[in-house]
């Protein structure tokens, strides 16, 4: 079991007070793959934060696996795990001893670590290494020793922080293996990630979060499904768009047109058939197209019909 | 079902000596050099030219002594922690255990001590070798030298536990500049508190320095005959530091720990 309420919480600085997250109310089960999706500053994070008891709620609740992070912060650590954004190896020690000095944070004697230790660097494809000091290891091997750390005390919940951010496409690729292997397992995993395809790709249910706020929570295929009609065009004129968008969006096969600044966002049927069409329009608006930029319905053009901004 | 604190701890403990055993002699060398050229300036050449005492030795040996161990100790605790919780972010790994934080700072705050004491032990027969022989040292009262190190030490490693946690990286060299610095001269560590009365305002204000009692009670628990603060005035001031240090440093601790 694994579910987590709706954590709330605020930050001060300098006054001015940050609300980080704003009602978001979730429910992971047990053996969920969870994903939480958003751009930079989206609140994602912080959700990571208070679940792993690293960041203290103003307001609201959050439980893991049951236990009330607040009430119970140590028996909440019992029972996760938690892969960082940046790793953070203890740079004075070797992989294996990494490893094996975490297992002893969590009461695990030498004889159980090791033989566990040496099992997680093998399957993580770094088992070569175990010796090496940290500084030795590449970006996406040390990605991968974080994960094994967060792994060696068996926790019941993985949460990962934009695990992938940094590698290179074949470190990602190795990556999203080893998490589908994971989740195989039964292990219950709750990732943060601003990729959406790493999102559609791994995660049973994703939440769409943007400043705090819940902004869609599905299956990647239902929320795909719920991305508005056709393609999305974002075209980037010469002038202000806004003079442009009344002959656009009466094209037909058209199903909204929006304009911000130069830039105009439509989504069409067929585009294209649509395209020459629209762009008869902006000649008629005294418009001429910089940039014109296609994606075929996905998450992608979901997140920025629900946020009017681009994931990345 | 989650470990005792104490078997955590314990684990703790066993990481600190596996990487502080390995840079200890960079460590020794980075918190004793100044005390030890200190000693030798103020020990051996001086004394040769006739600018001071020969008996002058028996005050700065305590002094030195103390000088040692307090900032080995605030620096075994203070810099890897303003790195940790600056920018490498190491310490996540046993934020993530299964304890209450406290438990970290509390080991920390131990390993420090240790280190403390052993760059006091390793200043010891140095300073004695560059000295000589130095009248009035005595080691007749072994519990009460064991016992002034310690809590020395102690007091200086909670001060690190707040300096750590209370100061940003980048005012790391404002730190060693406003507080460090100020503190060695004005601790009573190369003149006995005594002597102070020459300078009676001086004498007032220095009460604030913890140094000043480190030093004192190295005076009297290493120097008994010479003159030293009273050994029950310096235990209550130190006892009282310490607890103030921790308090303060737990507190911060746990802001850094969990934002």
């Amino acid at each position: 079991m694994a579910p987590s309420g709706p954590p709330s919480h605020s930050a001060s600085s300098g006054g001015r007070e940050i609300q980080a997250l704003d009602g978001l109310d979730l429910a992971v089960p047990a053996g969920e793959f969870f994903g939480l999706l958003g751009p930079n500053g989206a609140g994602k994070t912080t959700t990571i934060g208070v679940l792993t008891t690293r960041v203290r709620p103003t307001s609201g609740t959050a439980a893991v696996a049951g236990i009330d992070v607040v009430r119970d912060p140590v028996g909440v650590k019992q029972r996760i795990g938690v892969v960082p954004q940046r790793p953070n190896p203890d740079r004075q020690l070797t992989a294996i001893q990494n490893l094996l000095f975490h297992a002893a944070y969590f009461g695990i004697p030498r004889s159980v670590s090791l033989p566990r230790a040496q099992a997680l660097l093998d399957q993580l494809e770094i088992g070569d290494r175990g010796e090496s000091k940290v500084e030795q290891l590449s970006g996406g091997q040390q990605q991968r020793l974080m994960i094994a750390r967060a792994l060696i005390h068996e926790p019941e919940i993985l949460f990962l922080d934009e695990p992938t951010v940094g590698l290179d496409p074949q470190a990602r690729l190795a990556l999203w293996e080893i998490l589908r292997s994971l989740h195989q397992q039964g292990r219950t995993i709750i990732m943060t990630t601003h990729y959406m395809e790493e999102a559609d790709r791994l995660c049973d249910r994703l939440a769409i979060i943007d400043h705090g706020k819940l902004l869609a929570l599905d299956t990647p295929a239902r929320l795909k499904g719920r991305a508005p009609g056709g393609t999305l065009l974002q075209i980037t004129l010469d002038g202000e768009a806004l003079q442009a968008l009344q002959g656009v969006g009466s094209v037909p096969g058209v199903t909204k047109a929006s304009g911000q600044g130069n830039e105009l966002t439509v989504y069409a049927e067929r585009a294209g058939e649509t395209l020459p069409a629209i762009l008869r329009a902006l000649e008629q608006a005294d418009r001429a197209p910089v940039d014109i930029r296609l994606t075929p319905p996905s998450l992608e053009t979901l997140f920025v019909s629900l946020t009017g901004r681009k994931l990345e | 079902m989650s470990p005792s604190p104490w078997k955590v701890f314990g684990a703790l403990v066993r990481r600190d000596v596996h990487v502080v055993s390995r840079e200890l002699p960079f460590f020794l060398l980075r918190t004793t050099l100044q005390p030890i050229m200190f000693t030798f300036v103020f020990g051996y050449l001086l004394p040769r030219m006739g600018f001071v005492q020969r008996g002058y030795t028996g005050a700065l040996l305590p002094g030195v002594l103390g000088v040692s161990l307090a900032f080995a100790s605030v620096q075994a605790v203070a810099l890897p922690m303003v790195a940790d919780f600056g920018w490498t972010l190491e310490i996540e790994d046993r934020l993530l255990a299964p304890v209450p934080t406290w438990v970290i700072a509390l080991e920390k705050v131990i390993a420090g001590t240790v280190q403390g004491v052993i760059a006091a032990l390793f200043v010891l027969p140095v300073a004695r070798l560059i000295m000589g022989p130095i009248a009035g040292l005595d080691f007749a009262h072994f519990g009460v030298v064991v016992g002034m190190t310690l809590l020395g030490a102690f007091t200086f490693s909670a001060f690190g536990l707040l300096l750590g946690t209370a100061i940003r990286g980048e005012q790391i060299g404002l730190m060693f500049g406003l507080i460090v610095a100020p503190m060695i001269f004005f601790g009573c560590a190369y003149y006995p508190w005594k002597a102070l009365a020459a300078a009676p305002l001086v004498q007032m204000l220095v009460l604030v320095n913890p140094l000043v009692y480190v030093s004192e009670g190295m005076r009297g628990a290493l120097t008994p005959s010479l003159p030293h603060m009273n050994l029950a005035m310096v235990t209550a001031a130190l006892v009282l530091l310490s607890a103030i240090f921790m308090a303060l440093g737990l507190r911060t601790f746990d802001k850094r720990a969990v934002s």
